[in-house]
């Protein structure tokens, strides 16, 4: 009986011969990340432990891009306490200021997570990583600190879902909508405690920006982990990122799968998830008239140069309606001086929009755009539960970056076919 | 491990921005959390409640971020333990590394209204419906969890070991 990549990677990272779903087994981890949101917390429970030294300084990723730049006294003395600790224990991947980036979009930019990894971060989007053809997952602060100290963790080994999705994709779809398609078709726990696996001919043609976006929303299916089966587009994104090596794992021909689930993706048009749940799926052309208040295009989710492009194409010599407040944040430092020099701010100062420094504040409901009561926003983030953005009534849409451009100029949530 | 309390009721998919919103995690001092814990799911949930007190979610609990905010303030509120349908995985992983116990039963949330009384005993897997003779089993937790539990949370677990 043959094992799922999943399976693989995890067994890889123990000295098991064998390895099954359910199975409880403790496994060496090659990248340990957290933020300035829950890295305090494990730096507190690393330290009452008894804990003098990181198990690998360079296998601990600190970045503080949630409250960045710093929003209040008490964020600052987060960030501060994550600095210090980060300085004790020379934790050669630590951002911060002018360097920092949304952690999910930097890390793999940077190189610092590869395939073949098993990647822990104190961030439920760490999943994202599974795009690269690594095994990435969520988990708390008290994991990271244990995966600091330590250089393993505990893991149930995941049941895995294989999503085969054929056909071509219409002109606005992207990653972004096929996983909004896929967790409104399987619900908010389809995928509790397991893996999903995605491939199939439409998933082989898919550029790794897509493939980003969807390991991203995983987790708002409840899954433990998203994967990709590595190929020459991963290699292409890799080889000229990687300082270590790093390895291609493929799932067997008789691996065993919970569920396969099938989709066209030629019959999909442009998805929106309405609130206050991802899986409260419509197309496009049946969301009615929504107004909006805010715009935002940007995240983990979808704050990629790919993604600022599309969003520029929309916008090009036109403005975001009067009554619109479109934010564009580009992940990271490297994303921001790309769109710089490639004209796209310009394009987007043209049509109105406020640029953000990247951060992941307006999309937890940090800082940055936070809504009103009664607000209703479009974002290409990831979640829009109640009180998501801002206040407990407001409202968030999840889209495409294609989408999220098309309403700012609508000033309601609309396609781009109707400009 | 018996725990003996009044029941709040939430429904499917509490998710961990409705537990403490992203508004306050500014801190991670446990009783500042605790003040703001469930506000966004019932923002008059920490003026009726009283410590010993015990939350029972329906499918999905604690679904969402993976910030342990959520868990330490329910434990900072006074909250002895959550029972829930089914839980979201890294809530669960992180109630466990961090010692507040939480139980899954599919039938318990359906039996017992707001404002009932619960009788939970860990080691019998058992949950009673305080005045009836209703008892619901409890999911069986593996072993290395009971383990976490016993030992106060995964570090002190690390530790011991």
């Amino acid at each position: 009986m043959g094992y799922t990549i999943t399976e693989k990677i995890l067994m890889a990272h123990t000295d098991l011969k064998d390895i099954a779903p359910g199975q409880l087994i403790n496994a060496r981890v090659d990248i340990a990340l957290g933020n300035d949101i829950t890295a305090p917390i494990a730096i507190r429970e690393f330290r009452a432990a008894g804990g003098k030294k990181v198990f690998d300084r360079e296998k601990i990723a600190l970045v503080l891009d949630h409250f960045t730049p710093n929003k209040d006294i008490s964020s600052a003395q987060q960030c501060k306490a994550v600095r210090e600790f980060a300085v004790e224990h020379g934790v050669v991947h630590f951002y911060e200021g002018g360097q920092v980036g949304v952690e999910h979009a930097l890390l793999p930019e940077k190189g610092i997570v590869l395939p073949g990894d098993l990647v822990i971060g104190a961030d439920s989007h760490t999943c994202t990583y599974g795009a690269l053809g690594a095994f990435a997952t969520g988990v708390g602060s008290t994991d990271l600190a244990a995966a600091m100290l330590e250089g393993e963790l505990w893991f149930k080994v995941p049941a895995s879902i294989k999503f085969i999705v054929f056909g071509k994709r219409q002109k606005w779809v992207s990653g972004k909508d096929l996983i909004l398609h896929i967790i409104g078709r399987i619900g908010v726990d389809g995928a509790l405690y397991q893996a999903m696996e995605f491939t199939g001919e439409t998933i082989s043609a898919l550029p790794m920006a897509d493939r980003l976006s969807m390991a991203n929303m995983a987790i708002e299916a409840g899954a433990k982990n998203g994967i990709f089966p590595p190929d020459e587009i991963t290699a292409e994104y890799v080889k000229p990122r990687a300082k270590r090596p790093y390895k291609f794992y493929a799932s067997d021909p008789d691996a065993v799968y919970a569920d396969v689930i099938e989709i066209d993706a030629a019959k999909l048009e442009p998805q929106v998830a309405f609130p206050h749940l991802p899986s409260n799926v419509r197309g496009i052309s049946d969301v009615g008239r929504v107004r909006i208040d805010q715009s935002l295009i940007g995240s983990c989710t979808n704050g990629r140069i790919e993604d600022l492009r599309v969003a520029a194409g929309i916008l090009k010599n036109r403005k975001a309606a009067a009554h619109v407040r479109l934010i564009v944040v580009p992940a990271t430092p490297l994303i921001y001086r790309q769109a710089l020099e490639e004209g796209l701010l310009d394009i987007f100062m043209e049509a109105q929009a406020i640029i953000s420094p990247p951060s992941c504040g307006a999309c937890l409901g940090g800082h940055l755009g936070i809504l009103a009561d009664g607000e209703r926003a479009v974002a290409t983030t990831n979640r829009n539960f109640v009180g998501r953005m801002g206040h407990p009534r407001s409202e968030v849409y999840l889209a495409s970056p294609a989408v999220a451009a098309a309403s700012a100029v609508l000033g309601r949530l609309g396609s781009p076919e109707e400009l | 491990m018996i725990f003996k309390g009044k029941v709040w009721k939430f429904g499917d998919n509490i998710d961990t921005d409705a537990i403490i919103p992203a508004r306050y995690l500014n801190t991670s001092d446990p009783a500042e959390l605790a003040k703001h814990c469930m506000e966004d799911a019932d923002p008059a949930f920490m003026s009726k409640m009283k410590p010993g007190d015990i939350i029972v979610g329906g499918e999905n609990f604690g679904c969402g971020s993976s910030r342990e905010h959520a868990p330490i303030a329910i434990k900072a509120a006074g909250v002895p333990c959550v029972v829930a349908k089914s839980f979201a995985r890294i809530f669960y992983r992180n109630s466990f590394n961090m010692g507040l116990p939480i139980f899954e039963s599919k039938e318990l949330a359906d039996a017992v209204g707001e404002g009932g009384e619960i009788e939970i005993d860990g080691a019998k897997g058992l949950i009673t419906v305080s005045g009836s003779d209703r008892t619901f089993a409890i999911s069986p937790i593996p072993p290395f969890m009971e383990k976490l539990i016993a030992d106060g949370g995964l570090m002190k677990h690390l530790t011991r070991k």
